[in-house]
């Protein structure tokens, strides 16, 4: 019996470990690049190496090898056999075949697992959709493909900042072609969109601040299926950020008469490429205003634009006092702890004012504004009492030298007159 | 008629009690007046100090809640809701900071006047355990408020505890309340400030100044030389006691000014979880002593740097309270005694490594 289990054991621990020992050589296959990689030495030796070759190449780390996607025999030094097609040498692809050529890997999620569990393989059948993509098939050769934004030879991972599609790269990815002025005169697009997109408030949070949460190009076009955001879909673009504006707005009757007139949604005020941080005077009946682009004086939308405007200046100039005046008490250092976090719900509630001029509608501005008018008067209050009871101390300290400085003449005087005395 | 009251009470009391010891110590002590006189009070602030502390700290133990979650939160009522309790909050700070520093004053005079010397010797061992368990109020007192600097400097402090051999890891343990610095350490520094300081502290005290009382005043060399008619003294009752009294006055008022102008931050609240926060450091009469150990390589030939650091600082202070016993032969050639030199050497060591722990 004992015989017959250790034999049973023994055969199922070597089956084990053969088992185990032929799955790490497979993998090691995979993942390791062949000993002998004659492509890259000759072409090292010749100096005839692929421009912006880079050894640190995502492709070259994984351990792929000119081969991997060129085909060919890399173990032959004889270049007859090595560049044979009947080895399968497909040498340099055409640019209409490169999506194609990426995809034979990049679209084969049996393959790409090995490598990253996570990654999508929908990204050749996203770029055919894109307008890009629908350029190469129809076969324009000017389009981007997977290499005129990612390279060929020195590849890096979206999250490297060498990659030229990390996200502070973007911008100046997409503009290689897109600020070709001559080029995009074929497409009747303008070549300015990096210019303006650097002076808005996304460009310069992401290009000035390194701010990565900021939007770059494919945040609102997409990457591989790359397309401009239409009429119908710009509010919802927008909205993916800033969502509460997006759901206030598409409530509104305004939404309806943008989309028959043919307006632009968010755009419409807030322009493109060249966002700004909105201000206050957008609203109202000002000369910076958007409304009085489309409201006369006497119409509906003007009176409630003059109503919205006037109510949130009131709780700005009433935070500005507070906050003013909570500096002061900070200067003092007084307690100003509470203060803060009235601040804190004021901040909010003018925040949220701001985002419910999106509903076009006073009512709904002025319940919040009361909200938040409310709060800093109960912070100017605050500050002024800790600011009052900063001059008592100092007045009643004042009062206790005066006190002790009585003391201490009496006592000095005493003193004296008993040394006197002897 | 206050003055008839007083002296009714007074006489009541001297028929049952007879305070006739009391009236002759009041009536007949004397203290000498020479150029060093000022050196004399010093001890009299500290006293004055304490009793400070002893009544701010009862103030503060009224509204004082300790606990993980009771304690910052109890500090910050304490400085912002209670009336004139920022007052006594950053008083009992300041005052504890100029206590230790005043028994420093206290101890140097006495130390380069050679007031230790026979009769007095055991004079000196109670003052140095009194100023011992004066830097020990400060480091338990330190944690009391539950803000983050002083979390992290009493993790540091106890590690360096830690570093003791033999009992440097049980100690650690017994302070911390457990292997770290927990809500345990705060409940436990609490009773040891309030509770168990307090009553050793009020025992050595009370040994010293009975000890003062009855030797009375030491009197320079040179004051002792004088032929008798030179030798000037004042009354201890009332003249020296108004002096005594004239400059707790002072010392109040500058203590007021520094709590009103200088208020003692509080920070935030500690988080074990998060990150140390920059600047760490000890109070500032622990910081030569930090210093010391922050120059010291992590390792003397095959002692760790830092263990031998502690044993030199724990070695050096027991050689210290043992100054009286010590005897080192002067010469006639040497214009300084040997002792004073080390005294000197010691102070000027102090006062660097503590100003390079605030510059570096």
């Amino acid at each position: 019996m004992r015989t017959r289990f250790f034999y049973l054991s023994t055969t199922v621990l070597l089956t084990t470990f053969l088992f185990g020992f032929a799955i790490q050589k497979t993998d090691n296959k995979t993942k390791q690049a062949p000993k002998v990689d004659n492509c890259l030495s000759c072409h090292k030796d010749i100096d005839d190496m692929p421009q912006g070759y880079s050894d640190y190449d995502v492709h070259r780390q994984a351990g792929l090898t000119c081969a991997s996607c060129h085909g060919g025999d890399p173990s032959s030094t004889n270049q007859e056999v090595a560049m044979s097609p009947a080895k399968g040498y497909v040498g340099v692809p055409k640019r209409k075949d490169i999506p194609k050529f990426c995809g034979k890997c990049h679209s084969n999620i049996d393959y790409m697992r090995v490598y990253q569990p996570r990654i999508a393989t929908d990204q050749v059948t996203q770029y055919y959709t894109s307008m890009h993509g629908k350029k190469l098939m129809a076969g324009d050769e000017n389009v981007a493909e997977c290499a005129s934004c990612h390279t060929a030879h020195g590849i890096f991972p979206v999250k490297d900042p060498r990659s030229t599609v990390y996200k502070l790269n973007i911008p100046n990815t997409c503009n290689k072609c897109h600020g070709n002025s001559e080029l995009m005169k074929k497409y009747n697009l303008p070549s300015n969109q990096l210019e303006e997109y650097s002076k808005s408030v996304h460009g310069i949070a992401l290009l000035k601040q390194n701010d990565l949460g900021a939007p770059a190009c494919n945040d609102c076009h997409g990457n591989h299926g790359a397309m401009p955001p239409g009429i119908t879909s710009i509010a919802h673009v927008c909205g993916m950020c800033h969502s509460s504006n997006m759901e206030y707005f598409n409530a509104t009757k305004m939404a309806k008469a943008f989309a028959e007139q043919d307006f632009h949604g968010c755009e419409q005020c807030h322009g493109n490429h060249c966002v700004q941080k909105p201000t206050d005077d957008m609203i109202g009946v000002g000369k910076n205003s958007k409304c009085v682009d489309c409201h006369d004086k006497g119409d509906v939308g003007y009176v409630a634009a003059e109503k919205i405007e006037g109510e949130i200046v009131q709780l700005k100039n009433s935070f500005d006092t507070a906050t003013s005046k909570w500096e002061e008490v900070r200067q003092k250092g007084m307690n100003d702890v509470d203060i803060g976090f009235l601040l804190q719900d004021a901040k909010q509630d003018l925040i949220q004012s701001r985002t419910l001029v999106h509903t076009f509608d006073p009512a709904k501005v002025v319940v919040k504004t009361k909200d938040g008018m409310d709060i800093t008067n109960k912070a100017i209050m605050l500050s002024d009492k800790e600011i009052s009871e900063y001059y008592t101390r100092r007045n009643g300290f004042a009062a206790a030298t005066l006190a002790f400085l009585v003391i201490v003449g009496a006592l000095y005087f005493k003193i004296k007159d008993r040394e006197k005395r002897k | 008629m206050l003055k008839n009251i007083g002296s009714k009470i007074v006489s009541s009391i001297d028929e049952r009690y007879d305070l006739t010891p009391v009236r002759n110590l009041l009536q007949h002590k004397k203290v000498p007046e020479h150029r060093h006189s000022v050196w004399y009070y010093m001890g009299g602030v500290t006293l004055f100090l304490f009793i400070v502390q002893l009544l701010t700290g009862i103030l503060l133990l009224l509204y004082y809640r300790p606990g993980e979650d009771s304690a910052y939160e109890s500090v910050r009522f304490i400085v912002t809701e209670v009336k004139f309790g920022w007052l006594i909050r950053n008083v009992h700070s300041w005052s504890a900071n100029l206590l230790v520093l005043f028994a420093f004053v206290h101890m140097f005079s006495v130390f380069f006047s050679k007031a230790y010397e026979k009769p007095r010797e055991l004079t000196w061992i109670t003052g140095f355990i009194i100023l011992v368990f004066s830097l020990a109020f400060g480091f338990s007192g330190y944690l009391l408020p539950w803000n983050e600097l002083a979390f992290f400097a009493t993790k540091v402090g106890t590690d360096i505890v830690g570093v003791v051999p033999v009992i440097g890891q049980p100690l650690k343990v017994l302070l911390r309340g457990g292997e770290d610095v927990t809500g345990a350490t705060l409940s436990r520094f609490f009773g040891i400030h309030v509770a168990i300081l307090p009553a050793i502290f009020t025992f050595f005290l009370a040994l010293h100044l009975l000890f003062i009382q009855r030797q009375g005043m030491h009197e320079p060399e040179e004051f002792k030389n004088l032929p008798e008619e030179k030798k000037k003294y004042i009354p201890f009752f009332p003249d020296f006691a108004l002096k005594d009294f004239l400059l707790w006055v002072v010392v109040f008022n500058v203590l007021i000014f520094l709590a009103l102008y200088f208020p003692w931050e509080l920070g935030n609240k500690a988080d074990a979880f998060a990150s140390a926060p920059k600047g760490i450091r000890p109070e500032w009469y622990f910081m030569f002593m930090f210093q010391s150990l922050k120059f010291l390589p992590a390792h003397i030939l095959f002692i760790e740097g830092e263990l031998l650091g502690v044993l030199f600082f724990g070695v050096a202070g027991f050689i210290w309270m043992l100054v009286p016993y010590i005897k080192i032969k002067h010469r006639s050639g040497w214009k300084f005694q040997p002792l004073t030199l080390i005294g000197i050497f010691v102070v000027i060591f102090i006062v660097i490594m503590t100003v390079l722990g605030y510059l570096l």
